[in-house]
């Protein structure tokens, strides 16, 4: 229950010139509950499109992915997303921001004022309830973006680069919230970045994905202990490990 | 500090230039012109005002113009709005529509006026009419160009939290999304719908009016009346502007800091 699978997934776009683009490739992967992925690709490598697969904004050309069970058509409540761009609404403040996904679902404000103060408790920020995205710094956005995702209460939470516009400190600070975030909540969560520090710091598995077409190059289990040291010897170890493999002509090249 | 201070000499200089015009406006109409039908003088003016207050009709006059205001913008914005967001949304109804609206809107709305007078006689709506056209435009293209600048990031993320049909799409991240234009729109309308008032009122469509009495007044030859109708109809403009203006400043500065308006 609660898996992800992934199957023979293509997606390819057909350029205005008339030519053929695949951005994705026959992936096979498997997700289990409560497990933490990290995608890491170069740009360009069509991370984004396999995620907003998963999420249901896009539809593969072929192949099929399979949440609980059931093949994901079209958005889902149990598939929450934080986009790499701020996506909060600027006309809400933060609360109400928080509670957008409840008040689609039709729940009463009470209610949803309750759940979103609990999301946005867990982020940290339940003394910004009032102000508006404008107001908030760019890290703080996020955590708002997160709590937002996580108010539908879902069963995987994408995430695609949620923190490359970030200063490394905000970005190191706001991965180890993450990580207690995902702790406590038992999400899936599939993590998309091309950065080899932020993948090996949190991820369980590493699926590293080839440039244009996406393909799967290696899928690698990170068998670091947790809280994982950014600083220790094994991690730099590991690191080295990634990207020894991504200088590779298997996973560099097409 | 220097901020400050150059703000406050700022403002006493516009005050000058004002009192700077009516003098050399009182000058030019006493010294150099002297016939008031040409160029009443200031000191004329304030006395026909002061006449005009005395007879009675100046609120009346206001009041009727209001309603023909009410009726062009109020309709206008009935109208525009809903064309401007069918358009902005669906692109079949942007296909379907865009050619009959580019057609004709560059008709001046001045050019409407006989039918305006064979549609609804003379009547209130018929000035009503005048001042739709020339506010209906703005609004529709506003609110299109508002719809069609909505980022894309906003309705995914509304996807991805459960607001998935047009109509709820278009309600909760759409319109609030576009906003700030449409209002902007609405502003520009206003000024446009404004400006028409006098020609709309020129054909006799009511005994009150600004525009009717500034007409009224130019066939008694009493041209210091006409000059107190002129600036009348100039600041009550201008309320109307500072009026939107507050009103989108205040609503939008706080999620927007400072783009609009």
């Amino acid at each position: 229950m609660g898996d992800l699978v992934i199957r023979n997934l293509t997606r390819s776009f057909v350029r205005d010139d008339g030519e053929l683009l695949t951005a994705i490739e026959k992936i096979d992967l498997t997700i289990r509950q409560e497990e933490f992925i990290c995608v890491l690709g170069p740009s360009g490598c069509g991370k984004t499109t396999f995620l907003r697969m998963i999420a249901g904004l896009d539809q593969a050309t072929s192949g099929e992915i399979i949440l609980d069970g059931e093949q994901i058509q079209g958005p889902n409540p149990k598939v929450g997303v934080v986009f790499q761009e701020y996506s909060l609404f600027p006309w809400r403040n933060v609360i109400d921001n928080v509670a957008f996904g409840l008040e689609m679902q039709g729940i009463d404000r009470e209610e949803r004022y309750r759940s979103a103060h609990q999301y946005l408790d867990l982020v940290g920020l339940s003394q910004f309830s009032q102000s508006y995205p404008s107001e908030l710094s760019g890290g703080m956005k996020q955590r708002v973006a997160v709590a937002r995702a996580l108010a539908l209460d879902p069963v995987i939470l994408l995430m695609d680069e949620p923190f490359g516009a970030l200063d490394a400190q905000t970005r190191n600070l706001l991965q180890k919230e993450l990580l207690e975030i995902w702790e406590k909540t038992k999400k899936t969560i599939i993590f998309v970045t091309h950065s080899v520090d932020e993948a090996v710091f949190l991820g369980d598995r590493l699926v590293v994905l080839t440039p244009r077409p996406g393909r799967i190059c290696d899928i690698i289990p990170i068998d670091l202990p947790r809280p994982r040291e950014r600083t220790s010897i094994e991690f730099a170890q590991v690191r080295r490990q990634i990207l020894d493999l991504i200088a590779q002509p298997k996973c560099s090249l097409q | 500090m220097k901020l400050g201070g150059r703000k406050i000499s700022d403002k006493w200089l516009g005050v000058l230039a004002i009192l700077l015009t009516l003098l050399f406006w009182q000058a030019m109409a006493s010294l150099v012109v002297r016939n008031p039908f040409i160029l009443p003088s200031p000191v004329d003016v304030v006395t026909a005002f002061l006449t005009l207050i005395g007879s009675g009709t100046l609120l009346k006059d206001i009041g009727v113009s209001l309603v023909h205001f009410g009726i062009g913008l109020g309709s206008a914005l009935l109208v525009g709005i809903p064309i401007g967001i069918a358009m902005g949304w669906f692109r079949g109804v942007d296909a379907f529509l865009d050619p009959v609206i580019e057609i004709i809107r560059p008709i001046p709305p001045l050019a409407w006026i006989p039918f305006a007078i064979v549609w609804f006689g003379l009547t209130n709506a018929s000035a009503g009419f005048v001042i739709f056209i020339g506010a209906v435009f703005p609004i529709l293209i506003n609110t299109y160009s508002g719809f069609r600048g909505i980022p894309r990031i906003f309705v995914e993320a509304g996807k991805v939290l459960g607001c998935t049909r047009d109509q709820a799409l278009i309600r909760y991240i759409a319109f609030p999304s576009a906003l700030p234009q449409i209002a902007a729109g609405i502003r520009i309308a206003s000024g446009v719908g404004w400006m028409c008032l006098v020609a709309a009122e020129l054909f006799g469509v009511s005994k009150f009016g600004l525009g009717q009495k500034l007409w009224f007044f130019y066939n008694l030859h009493q041209m210091d009346s006409v000059v107190v109708y002129m600036l009348l109809l100039g600041m009550i403009g201008l309320f109307f502007d500072w009026l939107f203006r507050y009103y989108i400043d205040r609503h939008f500065l706080r999620w927007r800091s400072g783009e609009v308006a």
